[in-house]
């Protein structure tokens, strides 16, 4: 409290709380809810009133006296979020008040929806009660309500153990002298790389390799905001590069220029570890740099 | 019925932070300031609202007394509801036939506590208040089940400023500016500004009516209808309680060209526009509204005192004042005034 003398701090408060008796019929729902049911009663016109009340509010009818299990899950009609709880509130971040008409009732039930944040909230959600560990007769035995379960995430994870043979191994240990490998179809006179076994245009086997230089040129291309293992900083660039002398283009980072400079038809160069860093693996080619030569018109 | 007048209407120049006055302090300036300007010293009934949560003082209604010189006894009564309440109840008081003036005010200082908090006391003990709801927690759900244009809304908003400007009595606030989120969809430039103030007003009758203002605001209509107060057992996105009450009030039965309306929040307006089914050439809260100055306890008396000013100053000849209580509207009181 400020220093001032003259400004006094005023606290109104019943200590311990304020005693309310419950009547009969608030009193009966709190006791459902300290057993973790929901009730509503039934009004004259048939119509359940979710929480109850003595007296029908549109008619002023006293109540049947019938009690209805309702809920206990609900559907949201109307909400408002809450990006700051107050002292007080049911929840301690962010959640959403919302009028919850529960399965059964005519009425809709004022109470929070637990939701981080307003996309999660709409009107027409199922949502359903998290109840208090220690229910004890009060509004709050009912903590929250969650939404219905809708989706669920299920783990997925085998391992595998892959080895190089045939065609792959020969483009490899061709990477792993800092040279790579295609191989040319004399059928349909086309170029691919990473060398294969066979066409897949005609199937004809293509018995020798062929090497490729290292510089080609960008056919389209990709910028990636998600990080990877292979390019930890983003946003990188994928591309596919038509090497000089290849038919096919092949997948590769590209690299030593910012991402919005990238384009079409730019002239790229295979950058290596250094020698005594290769192996026979991909690894060896860090990424495509451009040369500086002017584009390509139509790669 | 009796013709009864709002004859004199006077209202703090209110503040947006407690300058330090005890509410009797507060009220004194314009209680002297209406007998002053009627000439009235004594009123055949006196009535007060208010309440005692905005001080956190018991009776604290009954200290502010002290501003209106009770000794020898007045007749006085007092409702825990803003002053508008006050004032159909002394209206009540003088279809009686046994008196003739009535003197009603209205007074709150917003500024001592926490108003979110205090109005959650105003709700349900036993479903509502133990979950923390608060005032800007239920108007965002109507604000929500009303689902009105944003643009509508900052109109509304920008109007009360502007107009409020204008207003002598009322906060200078600057035009909105802005999107935070207040309780979502609600904005903080949504939110009335917290405002310490009082108004009174002197009702008359017959002769004494025509003696002491030559244009008397006359009561041609006044009624107030509730609805139920839990909010999952109304529709929300209308106010079935304004429209009674304006049916019984008899707003439809003539053009209205003021309507001062008790929306604390933009969606309340257009929520009470529809209800009182006011046309579109209804020039609505001249004053700047509750937008503009809203000292708990005594807003719904002012829209009544402006709605009767545009006639005393023979601005307009038929007006509309309107007042509100409880949580999302749940208790509405329409009067109709004419000269």
């Amino acid at each position: 409290m400020p220093s001032d003398p003259l400004v006094a701090r005023h606290v109104l408060e019943f200590p311990g709380g304020y005693t309310r008796t419950t009547g009969p019929v608030i009193g009966r729902f709190l006791s459902e809810l300290r057993a973790r049911r929901i009730v509503g009663v039934r009004t004259k016109e048939g119509k359940v009133l979710v929480p109850p009340l003595e007296y029908d509010p549109m008619t002023g009818e006293p109540v049947t006296g019938e009690f209805v299990e309702v809920g206990p899950a609900g559907t949201v009609t109307t909400w408002a979020f809450v990006p700051e709880p107050r002292p007080g509130h049911p929840l301690d971040r962010p959640f959403a008040w919302a009028l919850i008409r529960l399965d059964g009732a005519d009425t809709a039930l004022v109470h929070a929806v637990d939701a981080s944040d307003p996309t999660k909230v709409r009107a027409g959600m199922r949502v359903w009660p998290v109840w208090n560990d220690r229910p004890t007769g009060h509004i709050t035995d009912i903590a929250c309500f969650v939404p219905e379960v809708t989706e669920i995430v299920a783990d997925v994870r085998t391992e595998y153990r892959l080895q190089a043979g045939g065609a792959l191994r020969v483009f490899l240990r061709g990477v792993e002298r800092g040279v790579l490998l295609g191989g040319r179809c004399d059928t349909c006179a086309k170029v691919y790389v990473p060398y294969r076994l066979t066409c897949p245009e005609c199937g004809s086997a293509i018995p020798e390799t062929l090497e490729l230089p290292d510089t080609g040129t960008i056919t389209t291309f990709a910028v990636n905001n998600l990080p990877d293992p292979r390019a930890p900083e983003v946003p990188f660039v994928s591309a596919y590069i038509l090497l000089d002398g290849s038919d096919i283009p092949m997948i590769a980072l590209i690299g030593d220029v910012p991402a919005h400079e990238v384009r079409q038809g730019m002239r790229v160069k295979a950058v290596w570890v250094p020698e005594h860093e290769r192996t026979a693996s991909m690894a060896n080619i860090r990424w495509f740099a451009p040369t500086g030569e002017p584009d390509v018109e139509q790669p | 019925m009796r013709d009864v007048a709002i004859v004199a209407f006077a209202q703090t120049r209110h503040t947006d932070r407690d300058t330090g006055l005890t509410e009797p302090e507060l009220i004194q300036p314009v209680i002297d300031e209406i007998k002053e300007r009627t000439g009235l010293r004594r009123f055949g009934f006196t009535c007060s609202g208010s309440c005692d949560y905005l001080a956190g003082a018991p009776f604290s209604f009954v200290s502010a007394l002290d501003a209106l010189a009770a000794w020898p006894p007045i007749s006085e009564s007092h409702v825990e509801m803003d002053g508008a309440w006050a004032l159909y109840e002394a209206w009540v008081r003088l279809q009686h036939g046994d008196i003739d003036s009535a003197l009603v005010y209205g007074f709150g200082k917003s500024s001592l506590g926490d108003l979110a908090t205090i109005m959650t006391l105003q709700l349900d003990p036993y479903y509502l208040a133990p979950l923390g709801l608060d005032q800007l927690s239920y108007a965002a759900l109507q604000a929500n089940a009303v689902g009105a244009d944003r643009a509508e809304l900052d109109e509304i908003i920008r109007r009360g400023r502007v107009d409020g400007r204008r207003n002598p009595y009322a906060l200078d606030l600057p035009d909105p500016e802005g999107e935070d989120v207040a309780v979502r969809p609600l904005r903080k430039t949504d939110l009335p500004p917290v405002t310490d103030g009082a108004a009174a007003i002197v009702l008359a009758t017959g002769d004494l009516a025509s003696r002491l203002n030559p244009r008397p605001a006359y009561i041609r209509g006044i009624a107030h209808r509730t609805e139920p107060h839990y909010l999952g057992m109304r529709d929300l996105a209308r106010s079935a309680s304004a429209a009674d009450a304006a049916r019984a009030a008899g707003v439809g039965k003539g053009p209205v060209e003021v309507a001062e309306l008790h929306a604390r929040f933009p969606h309340e307006e257009v929520i009470l526009r529809e209800a009182l089914g006011l046309p579109g050439d209804t020039v609505i809260n001249p004053s700047g509204g509750p937008q503009a100055a809203d000292p708990v306890m005594a807003t719904g008396l002012i829209r009544i005192g402006e709605a009767a000013r545009r006639i005393h100053d023979g601005a307009a000849r038929r007006t509309v004042g309107h007042a509100a209580g409880g949580p999302c509207l749940q208790q509405n009181l329409v009067t109709v005034l004419e000269g």
